[in-house]
């Protein structure tokens, strides 16, 4: 029990250390790090992030890819406004009306990918590109948003809300981690992904259903941007359909990698990818304020990526 | 000193965390010689080749060529030194042509533009040399697996080899390619190449070698000249100790009852040609025949993995079946140990355990999830049951051996309580040691009423171990033999479309 606690901690430790290191020097820095303020918009950002990047890390478990994340929630963000706004629907119904959708792309995708053998690469490319510009269109690329959120109040208070001092994002996500931990590490379900990562032909030897569960993967990243993008939707009260949720796919994949998650697939943790999300949050903070300049964010965190996974490739290869 | 050896490696040893895999290993070498490495799986052979190769690094000893100590530490060195190894997975790039792959890193040029005119030419020119008239310009990916292998030795002649290495290099030829193959070694050997030669079939070894070694347990265990080659000789310098080769008598009862029956199927790549056959329980039905005519496509369908062209009137153990997934076959009781046993068999990266219960986790359940300690003891008693030789349950797959993987992928099947298994080429490329151990284990298995399709190129293993053999030709049984009385002969004869 001990040894599989070390190999679970040791994968994972690299980063930790690196998130807490960061946090320290940040906050020496500057004490306004971890003033109250701070820490509830960096946890609600989190929280968000950390919904779709365990999506995403999902699929890359798999051995795919989904890049259209990011304009799924444009396209979800939008139709979601003009659900509650516009048509006037329950709030709850508009709720389930995004996760609906969101399970049928989801479900698309997964399709296209397992039955007519296409690249899941281009599937998701093709999805970032339509989605994106569906949103526009139904739009009319005008901004939209939530207003007061008159009548639905509550659904609102589940994105910007706090309980016990804790962001309700983040409690979402501790919710979605703890049932995606046991679905990815303790069920067969969780098996599979990682044996369809690892040899996808050895998995259907072994009679795995590997186009099914290849396919659920897709559907369950998809639910995740879906719940994610109510949350997001919510929380920036302003959906610009041209601007909403662009990169979004990029950092959960970066945050995935980060945490150990391999693009070949068969690698990954629930864990890691939620260390991975904090440490790329924390960055984006530090950037803010250390007071470096923001046109620099993006390079930034393209060195600590960098460097996050030289590390770890260097690690790999010293033990091999 | 008079003439020194071209090839003379003296006390190398190789170590790996925890597996002493060489130790104090001598060879020599001479113009013009073939000789033959004979072991075990995991006695070192392939290290060693691997030292020569530049791939590994000895930890101690000398490696010298013509005389002249040399240092080889990447397979570019290898080259530079005139030695060229071709492994058992070839490494041809398919989507390159003939010529392309010939020249690979050392295109000629005509300016800053690739002369593909002069790789035409000279490949051809190599080709002609090893008396092949495979087109240059084809893609490899469209060649046979000799074709493939034909080509790496054009590369290796293209670089001016003076030692060529060949590992396992007819493990997936028919006997026609094996043939040539051996033609091939005797020209080079004319041209003064030096060949070291791996192979776990004696009888090539027999026929090719002025020499050979053997090494047990990555120590030299003696060497056999021409004259003393023999089959005995051999598996007791391999393994010992003295292995028989002989067919163990078996009957199966008359009134054995049929535990599958196929009636009407054609597979997908030939779909006009109609396969019926039955098995009884506790028998093992042997699948002769060339390599691409069909078997492995008919294990395939059977299991679930293809489609068949024709739906067959298909029975397991009396009860009507119809595929349409590996799940249906698993839930009928038919199950598959694939050819390719790094690709399909096992996943490299998982653990012993997770193979063994990969198929049956959905069994091995507390509630959602899956039972740590109950699958632990699942996986356990597989491994007991087969003698599966792994320091652990938790060991990754990837690191046992051969003949020990191919244990836990009939573990696996093992543990669900099979009543068809088939088998596709089950001890390809897997020691003499382990084989008796696999071949008991099939026989164990019948004893308990499963019936077995035993595909195999291995002719000696299809003659000691089939109650009948079925010889197949273009998708189709060009007869049935019954085991006791079947020869070589009357196999090849319907192998290649002849008359009985």
């Amino acid at each position: 029990m001990t040894a599989k606690l070390k190999s679970l901690v040791g994968k994972e430790l690299g980063i930790a250390i690196l998130l807490i290191l960061l946090v320290a020097i940040s906050a020496t820095i500057n004490p306004n790090f971890i003033s109250p303020n701070n820490l509830q918009n960096t946890g609600n950002l989190i929280g968000i992030y950390g919904i779709f990047s365990i999506g995403l890390g999902l699929v890359i478990i798999t051995g795919g890819i989904d890049l259209s994340v990011g304009s799924l929630f444009a396209l979800l963000g939008v139709m979601f406004s003009i659900w509650l706004t516009k048509s006037g629907l329950p709030p709850a119904l508009a709720f389930f009306g995004v996760m609906f959708l969101a399970a049928g792309i989801g479900l698309a995708h997964g399709t296209l990918i397992t039955k007519v053998k296409m690249q899941p690469f281009i599937v998701t490319l093709c999805g970032l590109l339509l989605y994106r510009g569906l949103a526009r269109y139904i739009a009319n690329d005008n901004t939209l948003g939530f207003g007061k959120a008159e009548g639905f109040e509550w659904l609102k208070q589940l994105s910007t809300g706090a309980f016990l001092g804790v962001p309700n994002p983040l409690w979402v996500l501790f919710v979605v981690a703890t049932i995606m931990f046991f679905v990815l590490h303790r069920t067969s379900f969780g098996r599979y992904l990682f044996a369809v990562g690892a040899n996808e032909e050895a998995a259907r030897y072994a009679g795995i259903p590997s186009a099914r569960i290849i396919t659920i993967a897709y559907v369950l990243c998809s639910l995740l941007a879906g719940l994610a993008s109510v949350l997001l939707g919510f929380y920036t009260n302003s959906i610009s359909p041209s601007a909403h949720g662009n990169f979004y796919e990029l950092y959960a994949i970066a945050a995935a990698v980060l945490g150990g998650c391999s693009l070949r697939g068969g690698e990954g943790s629930i864990i890691g990818i939620l260390l991975g999300t904090a440490l790329l949050q924390a960055l984006r903070n530090m950037v803010n304020l250390l007071k470096i300049p923001s046109s620099l964010e993006f390079a930034v965190m393209g060195v600590v990526i960098l460097l996050g996974v030289l590390a770890d490739s260097l690690v790999r290869k010293k033990k091999a | 000193m008079s003439n020194p050896s071209l090839l003379s490696i003296n006390g190398v040893t190789k170590r790996f965390p925890g597996v002493l895999a060489l130790e104090g290993v001598s060879l020599r070498l001479e113009a013009g010689e073939v000789l033959s490495i004979i072991g075990e799986n995991g006695a070192g052979k392939s290290t060693l080749m691997k030292i020569l190769g530049g791939v590994y690094i000895a930890d101690a000893g000398t490696v010298a060529i013509e005389g002249k100590e040399v240092s080889i530490k990447t397979p570019a060195d290898a080259l530079t030194q005139g030695v060229r190894v071709i492994y058992q997975e070839l490494s041809v790039l398919e989507n390159l042509t003939v010529a392309a792959n010939v020249f690979l890193g050392r295109e000629p040029k005509k300016g800053p533009f690739l002369n593909e005119g002069k790789m035409v030419e000279d490949t051809r020119a190599i080709l002609a040399r090893l008396g092949s008239s495979i087109d240059p310009t084809t893609l490899v990916g469209r060649l046979s697996l000799a074709e493939r292998q034909l080509v790496e030795i054009a590369r290796a002649l293209s670089m001016n080899v003076k030692i060529l290495v060949l590992d396992e290099p007819t493990s997936s030829l028919t006997v026609e390619e094996t043939e040539q193959l051996l033609n091939l070694i005797r020209d080079l050997r004319k041209d003064g190449v030096g060949i070291l030669y791996i192979s776990h079939r004696l009888d090539e070894v027999k026929e090719i070698s002025d020499r050979v070694v053997g090494l047990r347990d990555g120590r030299n265990a003696g060497g056999l000249s021409k004259e003393e080659i023999s089959h005995e000789g051999m598996v007791r310098l391999m393994v010992g100790r003295d292995i028989k080769r002989e067919r163990v008598a078996h009957t199966i009862p008359a009134d054995a009852p049929t535990m599958l029956s196929v009636a009407g199927a054609a597979t997908l790549r030939f779909p006009e040609s109609v396969v019926d056959l039955e098995i009884k329980a506790g028998e093992i039905v042997g699948v002769a025949g060339l390599v691409g005519s069909g078997r492995s496509e008919l294990a395939r369908a059977l299991f679930g993995i293809d489609r068949f062209a024709k739906e067959p009137s298909l029975k397991v153990d009396g009860k009507e079946v119809r595929l349409r997934s590996s799940q249906d076959a698993i839930q009928a009781g038919i199950y598959l140990v694939p050819e390719d046993r790094r690709g399909a068999g096992i996943t490299v990266a998982f653990s012993v355990k997770q193979n063994v219960s990969m198929p049956s986790l959905k069994d091995l359940k507390k509630g959602f999830s899956v039972d740590g300690e109950k699958e632990a003891a699942y996986a356990q008693e597989a491994v007991e049951k087969l003698g599966v030789k792994t320091a652990t349950i938790e060991t990754k797959v990837g690191t046992l051996s051969g003949g020990n993987q191919q244990k836990v992928v009939i573990g696996r099947w093992l543990m669900k309580g099979p009543k068809v298994l088939i088998f596709d080429e089950p001890t390809r490329g897997i020691d003499v040691g382990a084989k008796a151990e696999i071949y008991s284990q099939m026989r164990k298995l019948t004893d308990e009423g499963i019936a077995i399709l035993m595909i195999s190129s291995d002719m000696e293993e299809v003659l000691a171990m089939s109650d009948r053999v079925a010889v197949m030709r273009e998708g189709q049984i060009m007869g049935i033999l019954e085991g006791n009385s079947a020869t070589e002969e009357q196999v090849m004869t319907l192998a290649v479309g002849g008359q009985l």
